[in-house]
């Protein structure tokens, strides 16, 4: 590995890392769309700050561009606050015309601008360390590592700070606003390191790459894991190793780095949205369709226990009563045998002791409106699940 | 060349005719269907699956290696798809909201076009330049095929939304009750949502990726301002879209190095802001003056409260009192005195003021009415 390539990879780690946190309260505010405004509204910002300073990595450029993302935040809120549209719409009003106003801007001074709108939405990360910074005369490093490393640190301190304002505003409003932490100022205080944060990684990233290293790395946290403190590393880590292996996957196939670090991203996702414990698509299914056998077998049992007539009772003509398909018919019979819920005599059906009791019972969680205890209960009754 | 020499222009010029026509059919398509997007809380629907369909383009592009647009169409038509389906299974299978899944089929399917884009464009073959244009779109380079195309889609959206016209008007606004009348919602819902990522796709060309989503907003945004009727909604939205894109033709064409996308959008915003401001039913300005003019009023029921309860402890309610004292009690000033005696509340006669009966009739009920309504 060159020196080169080690910057690259340490830029692209820190920059997931910067993303990674305000990102994750993003996710759990149901503001994540918002990190795509803000991506794209600073352009304008980017734009006249490069007018003032004509460098890309001036902190008054960040300040600038910064400043404009959250004036988007501003119009979008004041938009909502109107109640002339619903709220996703000001998102979608307000950050396509600042953008447009960016981009007539680059191409009415196209001259003048080394500025590339390309450059701004796609970023290039393979280039970030030929731009240095010069302290006296001497190399200290890439700008663009001083710079994110720069905001990586003061989001971190804030977040070590403010962690317990920001957690009980992020979950309770009420509660936080009760207790006297203003709301607003959390919100703000988020809207602007996210801004920020987004300014920093752009030019070594790209405005797209942000979006997904800010969503994609909580969201893949938030459906492992519900503590707040292990969703925050766990978000972290799943962001570096995509930067990591990203970069190497850009390596391999000659390709834009920003590109493949949001397809191992995706394919991160992919894997987790699949096959997460509990919350993944597969254990999803799997869930409803247990739960729908279920309640097929206690509507089953229920049958049973209010009817004492053998006619209802034979196996036969379950079909006609219950109007189940036959295979549905099968199974249920099947698991409440395999449960010792119910013995079959001579073709009819008829209920044990247990089936009785657990009937009894879980009627009486339905009536009371208990259900969530219901789960306890058939953890109790059941031998094997459907 | 001037904006009266473009209109002069615009039927007898070949591409400034099929441009302006292009991008008219455009607004009107993109208004139309952006009306049911912005009713159905997806508005930001659109952002995602303009993002979502670069890696159709540019595997379409692999596939065929021919840069003809009809194939890319196609490729960013399944691609949008499949990110809209993915869209909604994350929100209806895991505990993910929907802006998170918006964002993250967005930034991941685009990340991955991109990383197919940049591979695309180390191969060897001339012709991938034009694949750029799909990011940020170029008007210009619309020809009449194109044109065709996007009427072709204004026809099949017009067609289906009269067709099914009842069941999306009911869909929208009471989805429950339109299962429980046994429609099929889930046809309905995957007929629309076809139908906004085909009128995103075919838009992609003119106006780009990222100002695709304020192409189907703005103008519906900007209608649902002026009424409450769906189908009035509609049609002012295909009619501000048609303008924006006319309008947006002409400004871009009329003067160097302005883009027609950016220009087209800040002219839907422009739109967007008008309504916002001055519509007459729900505008920000009339909401503002009809406050002003309930403030004017309450403080008028009180300073005719206030001459009230003086004139009730005389016998005559017309006694003259003075002016002077209303003097220390907050309502009064000389316009309110002037406005109560055009309401013929009071008369004034020099320094002096008198209740009439119809001012104290209309005073004994100010404040009875809740009275009234709790005895009820």
């Amino acid at each position: 590995m060159t020196s080169a390539q080690i910057e690259i990879q340490l830029i692209a780690c820190i920059v997931a890392i910067a993303c990674a946190i305000p990102g994750a309260f993003l996710v759990l505010r149901k503001m994540a769309m918002i990190s795509d405004a803000i991506s794209h509204s600073i352009l304008p910002g980017i734009v006249i700050g490069f007018f003032l300073t004509e460098d890309l990595n001036s902190p008054w450029l960040i300040l600038l561009a910064a400043l404009s993302g959250i004036i988007t935040v501003v119009m979008v809120e004041y938009i909502q606050k109107t109640g002339l549209v619903k709220e996703d719409t000001a998102i979608g009003l307000v950050f396509p015309a600042l953008f447009s106003i960016g981009v007539i801007l680059i191409a009415k001074n196209a001259g003048d601008v080394h500025l590339d709108v390309d450059a701004v939405l796609l970023g290039e990360l393979a280039f970030a360390p030929f731009d240095r910074l010069l302290i006296g005369g001497t190399d200290v490093g890439p700008k663009s590592l001083w710079v994110i490393g720069t905001i990586l640190l003061i989001t971190l301190g804030l977040l070590i700070s403010f962690f317990k304002e920001l957690k009980i505003s992020t979950f309770d409003k009420q509660l936080a606003a009760t207790l006297g932490f203003s709301p607003v100022l959390m919100h703000y205080g988020l809207m602007s390191i996210a801004s920020v944060t987004t300014v920093g990684a752009f030019d070594a990233v790209g405005a797209i790459l942000v979006v997904a290293l800010m969503i994609a790395p909580p969201a893949m946290a938030y459906l492992l894991i519900k503590d707040l403190k292990k969703m925050l590393v766990l978000a972290c880590i799943f962001g570096v190793i995509a930067a990591l292996a990203g970069y190497w996957m850009a390596h391999w196939l000659d390709a834009s780095i920003a590109g493949s670090i949001t397809t191992v991203l995706g394919m991160l996702f992919l894997i987790i949205y699949l096959f997460a414990p509990n919350s993944g698509l597969i254990s999803v299914l799997h869930r409803q369709k247990r739960q729908k056998i279920e309640v097929h077998l206690l509507t089953f049992l229920l049958h049973l226990q209010n009817h004492q007539e053998k006619s209802e009772r034979h196996i036969n003509h379950l079909n006609e009563h219950i109007n189940w398909h036959k295979v549905r018919a099968t199974s249920v019979v099947d698991l409440a045998l395999k449960n010792n819920m119910i013995t079959i005599d001579d073709h009819i059906i008829s209920l044990t002791e247990k089936g009785r009791i657990f009937t009894t019972e879980a009627i009486n969680y339905i009536i009371t409106n208990k259900s969530a205890a219901i789960e306890d209960m058939k953890e109790r009754f059941f031998l094997f699940r459907g | 060349m001037s904006v009266q020499e473009y209109f002069s222009l615009v039927f007898t010029d070949y591409t400034l005719r099929t441009i302006t026509l292009g991008t008219a059919i455009l607004g009107i398509v993109c208004g139309m269907l952006g009306s049911f997007a912005v009713l159905r809380k997806q508005s930001l629907l659109g952002d995602a699956i303009s993002h979502a369909a670069l890696p159709g383009i540019v595997i379409a592009f692999l596939i065929t290696g021919a840069k003809n647009s009809n194939t890319l169409l196609v490729g960013a038509l399944i691609s949008g798809l499949i990110g809209t389906f993915w869209i909604k299974g994350i929100i209806t299978k895991t505990h993910l909201k929907s802006d998170t899944a918006l964002g993250l089929i967005l930034s991941l399917f685009f990340g991955f076009g991109m990383l197919l884009l940049t591979f695309v464009q180390k191969m060897p073959n001339a012709q991938q330049a034009g694949l750029d244009k799909y990011l940020f779109g170029q008007a210009a380079t619309l020809v009449e095929s194109d044109v065709w195309l996007m009427g072709g889609v204004m026809l099949i959206a017009l067609v289906v939304l009269v067709v099914f016209w009842k069941e999306f008007k009911l869909q929208h606004f009471d989805a429950d009750y339109t299962k429980s009348l046994g429609f099929n919602t889930r046809f309905l819902d995957v007929v629309m949502t076809a139908l906004i990522v085909l009128s995103i796709v075919i838009g992609l060309q003119t106006v780009g990726v990222v100002l695709m989503s304020a192409m189907l907003l703005a103008p519906a945004a900007a209608a649902r301002q002026w009424t409450n009727n769906l189908a009035v909604m509609i049609f002012l939205a295909a009619v501000f879209g048609a303008l924006s894109g006319i309008f947006g033709t002409a400004i871009s064409a009329t003067s160097n190095n302005l883009s027609t996308g950016p220009v087209i959008v800040l002219i839907a915003a422009f739109f967007v802001v008008v309504s916002f401001i001055f519509s007459p039913g729900r505008g920000l300005l009339f909401k503002q003056i009809r406050q002003w003019k309930n403030r004017n009023d309450l403080q008028l029921h009180k300073t005719l409260h206030f001459m009230y309860e003086i004139a009730k402890t005389h016998q005559d309610i017309s006694h003259p009192h003075a002016v002077k004292i209303l003097n220390n009690f907050q309502g009064y000033t000389k316009n309110s005195l002037k406005s109560l005696a055009d309401r013929e509340y009071i008369t004034v006669d020099g320094p002096m003021w008198s209740l009439t009966p119809k001012g104290y009739e209309k005073a004994i009920n100010l404040y009875n009415q809740q009275d009234n309504l709790l005895n009820d």
